[in-house]
């Protein structure tokens, strides 16, 4: 292998300054396993990127100002309208910056992309376990990063003072105004005074494009350093186990591999740009507290905060001469609090529970942890219920069924739908179990009937390969015994906590047992599953 | 790395005349270089390399090559459309809604088209083109050995030692009171980001005889301004017009009914489920329009069934009952502004509102 003189110089001059060569070597040859479910944290991460070189442009020319202006720019409807300057300068970037709504339109759909993935992302590992230790801090980021991202996301569209995004903002006060005790203070200080004033955008502005995004850079850093650090996780299959990473290395197969997953990201996000139109601000008009868009919805990631305020019954109290509003509380803050508390404390709580303090660098198949699938399940059709109602004017006028009516089957939905989904997630994931046990025990079906010599029909089965067995294999048991389960418990297992934990431990283990890891299948049909006590499903 | 095990520089003509290490014959003068190492120079003794890794080239050549034709092609792709990008830059001019149009469908479309051959182009070379390769890395336990931890341990100790910090108290605990009120500062700092809110949400703009304005036409309302019962207009202080922190508060809707729709008190103070009676003019009723709810505009009203809707949560008053809450997460009608003529015969308020619009809030009497 030739290497060119420039590189070699360079090289050279490098490395006589940093005695890299040791370090980038493990750097190149280091292994990425492989797997269509890991490109979704890279999305986020190139939807983060995205971000920062569009903001930045948009940066160039937009001024986070409410100082009211008399409009004479390009947009004739709006002439001699007053509006501010914020609102004035976004329509100067549609209108008179070449390539200005372009951007501003990749900006706005790459913040979509971007808590998409993440959800996608947190929804993945969730459901595979990779936040089991020694992941733990990562996935706390994770949910830190998500919090941030829906604030940034409100922040961002609430800056062009548009009428849509004053109600969103108004809205963001009102709540504020909820909180009990510290929450007027709260929105006289975030607001400079009374809302609307005069200081609002300047100060969502800097959060958006220097503090918060800080804190992304940190975080998103912490993230990748400790990613990189741990190595990745991998999806069970030969040869794959907890001391090894089994992939193709850095440089060149990931290198090129992440480049182009790089820039299909942002041509999805330029397509969308180019082909769909999103947040037309010159078609809402300036803000004015006094005016509204009927039928107007927020960004997706904020809907199931909308359907959680929507679904509210009219619920307040009053509490020491005090009006403690929790028909907002409740939902707007008490419920989200809810969805990333009991997120970012899984790990420990499940850790708790199954006293497990192992490493896990093979990641588990859904069906493989069925009460964790079902929880996640369930606190997904949760989210779902809320966001759906979120949207429930757009419903009720798709289905031609009353706004009330959605509203009230919506607040019985919020508690049967995720405990249907519980039973039912439950319920499929141990028949794909058993499925998967069976094709262990009596390999697979060929379709082949033979006439055994005593007249009785069998069918020929073919074992697994190894690499489908590995795959289905379920190397771990789910939980370790609690102690509770023998003759004499410990004395912590005979207290109340102690039989909690261990009725707990007996749910979260629940699984269809393995029974050893099968002889493989056999091919003569000699034990193919045709006994009354198989289950005579074949 | 490189397949020569003793890369050289073979710039000058003397080493140019060497033989290479593996034997290779005296290189003629004009013919490639046999080798050179990635970090170059003084490679006299260079161990052997480890035994290699990656195979350098696929298994199917015949269709690597093909491959290699359709990379290109994409690359090429890419290279016209930033061509193209280029141009529409220049071609397409702004400033108007159609401009707009066509030069942010030229914009998009070029550029969409350069990352999509970029991508595609790179994903087919790593797939088509690189041999397939599965390498396996060993994974150490995270946890480290018991050796370091130790050795960390006693690193630990002996700096904590030296820097008398646990063996003297009183610089430990003075350093504690020293921070103290530093931290407090940066709190303190942000004390002037806004006024505290003493009585600021209790009251608004509207005094006795301040004229209702139609809010777009920043005309004064007589009772005879409704064509006919039914209809409602938004209405704003006179002098407030643009004044968005009082309109926040003060925006107000007045709504026309017919003799008999609304339920009326004589009462001189709101009553559950009623319209004070004194403070209408000719059944004209006004209600703040900003939703107790949240503080949207509480801005659709449906003439059939008297029904205020906030558009953002669905919020619903009745208006001939006092604006009553009948459905929604609001928990307290919309208030009634108390309403007269002056002397010219235009709406004016009576007085201010006698509780607090809008949102509810802690303090709240």
């Amino acid at each position: 292998m030739t290497t060119s003189r420039a590189i070699a110089g360079t090289g050279n001059w490098l490395d006589e300054r940093f005695r890299g060569a040791k370090g980038m070597r493990t750097f190149f040859r280091k292994i990425f396993p492989d797997h269509w479910t890991f490109l979704l944290g890279e999305i986020a991460l190139y939807s983060f990127v995205i971000l920062l070189l569009s903001g930045t442009f948009l940066a160039l020319w937009f001024k986070p100002s409410m100082t009211e202006i008399v409009y004479h720019g390009s947009y004739i409807k709006f002439h001699n309208m007053r509006m501010s300057e914020a609102y004035a300068s976004t329509l100067n970037i549609s209108f008179d910056v070449r390539g200005g709504l372009l951007v501003r339109q990749i900006h706005h759909w790459a913040a979509d992309l971007f808590v998409g993935a993440i959800l996608a992302h947190m929804l993945r590992i969730f459901f595979t376990g990779a936040y089991r230790k020694p992941r733990e801090v990562n996935w706390l980021i994770g949910v830190t990063l998500l919090t941030l991202a829906l604030i940034e996301g409100l922040f961002g569209y609430s800056l062009p003072d548009d009428l849509l995004s004053g109600a969103g903002l108004r809205i963001t006060q009102g709540v504020l105004q909820s909180v009990p005790i510290v929450g007027t203070y709260a929105s006289f200080f975030l607001f400079g005074g009374q809302y609307p004033g005069q200081l609002i955008i300047p100060r969502m502005y800097i959060m958006h494009v220097l503090l918060i995004p800080g804190l992304f850079l940190a975080l998103i850093g912490a993230h990748l350093f400790i990613m990189f650090h741990q190595k990745h996780t991998q999806v069970p299959g030969k040869g794959r186990t907890n001391t090894n990473v089994v992939g193709a290395p850095m440089y060149p197969y990931f290198m090129a591999k992440t480049g182009a997953f790089f820039l299909f990201t942002f041509a999805a996000v330029a397509i969308a740009a180019t082909f769909v139109q999103i947040n037309p601000i010159w078609i809402y008009g300036p803000y004015n507290p006094i005016a509204i868009s009927s039928g107007s919805q927020p960004d997706f990631y904020m809907g199931f905060l909308e359907g959680s305020l929507r679904i509210m019954p009219a619920w307040q109290w009053v509490v020491f001469g005090h009006t403690f509003a929790f028909n907002v509380f409740g939902p707007a803050l008490l419920i989200p609090g809810f969805i990333f508390t009991s997120a970012a404390v899984w790990p420990f709580i499940e850790q708790w529970i199954t006293g497990d303090k192992r490493e896990h660098h093979v990641i588990e198949r859904p069906r493989n942890a069925p009460t964790r699938t079902a929880l996640g399940m369930a606190m997904v059709a949760f989210y779902g219920v809320l966001w759906l109602e979120g949207a429930n004017d757009v419903l009720s006028q798709h289905l031609d069924v009353s706004l009330y009516t959605i509203t009230e089957i919506a607040r019985w939905s919020i508690f049967v739908v995720p405990i249907i989904t519980y039973i039912i997630t439950k319920r499929i994931c141990l028949g794909l179990q058993h499925k998967d046990q069976h094709l262990l025990e009596h390999g697979v079906e060929t379709g082949i009937i033979v006439q055994r010599p005593s007249g009785e029909f069998v069918e020929i089965t073919r074992p697994l390969s190894e690499e489908a067995r590995a795959k289905i294999v379920r190397p771990e048991p789910l939980a370790l015994p609690s102690g509770a389960e023998e003759p004499v418990p410990p004395p912590a297992m005979r207290r109340t906590v102690g039989r909690v934990k261990a009725r707990l431990n007996k749910v979260l283990a629940e699984s269809v047992p393995m029974n050893g890891h099968g002889n493989g299948a056999h091919p003569d049909g000699e034990h193919a599953a045709i006994g009354p006590g198989d289950g005579g499903d074949s | 790395m490189s397949d020569s095990p003793a890369g050289r520089w073979p710039g000058d003509d003397q080493t140019a005349d060497d033989q290479t290490a593996d034997g290779a014959p005296r290189r003629v003068v004009g013919t490639p270089p046999p080798g050179r190492s990635l970090l170059g120079d003084g490679a006299a003794d260079v161990p052997a390399a480890p035994p290699r890794e990656l195979p350098s080239d696929p298994e199917d050549l015949p269709s690597a090559k093909r491959a290699e034709r359709v990379v290109a092609a994409c690359f090429m792709v890419a290279f016209l459309a930033g061509l193209a990008f280029i141009v529409a830059y220049f071609v397409f001019p702004v400033h108007t809604l159609d401009g707009v149009a066509r030069s942010n469908l030229g914009l998009g479309l070029s550029m969409s088209l350069v990352f999509l051959g970029l991508a595609a182009g790179t994903t087919i070379w790593v797939r088509r083109l690189m041999p397939d390769v599965e390498l396996t890395e060993a994974r150490k336990p995270l946890r480290s050995s018991e050796e370091d931890r130790a050795a960390f341990e006693q690193t630990f100790e002996e700096g904590a030692d030296a820097s008398q910090f646990v063996k003297r108290p009183l610089i430990r605990r003075t350093l504690i009171a020293a921070s103290l009120p530093a931290l407090a500062a940066p709190i303190l700092l942000l004390r002037d980001l806004g006024p505290l809110p003493r009585k600021d949400l209790t009251f608004t703009v509207w005094r006795p005889g301040l004229r209702l304005l139609k809010a777009d036409a920043n005309t004064p309302v007589t009772p005879g301004s409704f064509s006919s019962p039914g209809s409602m207009i938004t209405v704003v202080p006179d002098g407030y017009q643009d004044k968005f922190d009082a309109l926040a508060k003060a925006a107000v809707i007045i709504i026309k009914f017919a003799p008999g729709q609304v339920e009326y008190t004589n009462a001189d103070h709101p009553v559950p489920g009623k319209v004070v009676a004194n403070w209408t003019v000719d059944n004209i009723v006004a209600y703040s329009k900003i939703c107790t709810h949240v503080g949207c505009p509480a801005a659709l009203y449906e003439q059939t069934t008297h029904h205020i809707l906030c558009p953002c949560h669905q919020s619903t008053f009745d208006a001939t009952r006092g604006a009553a809450v009948i459905f929604g997460p609001a928990t307290r009608p919309l208030p009634q502004l108390p309403m007269t003529v002056d002397a010219k015969g235009f709406l004016v308020a009576r007085h201010d509102f006698t509780e607090p619009v809008g949102p509810s809030y802690w303090e709240r009497p």
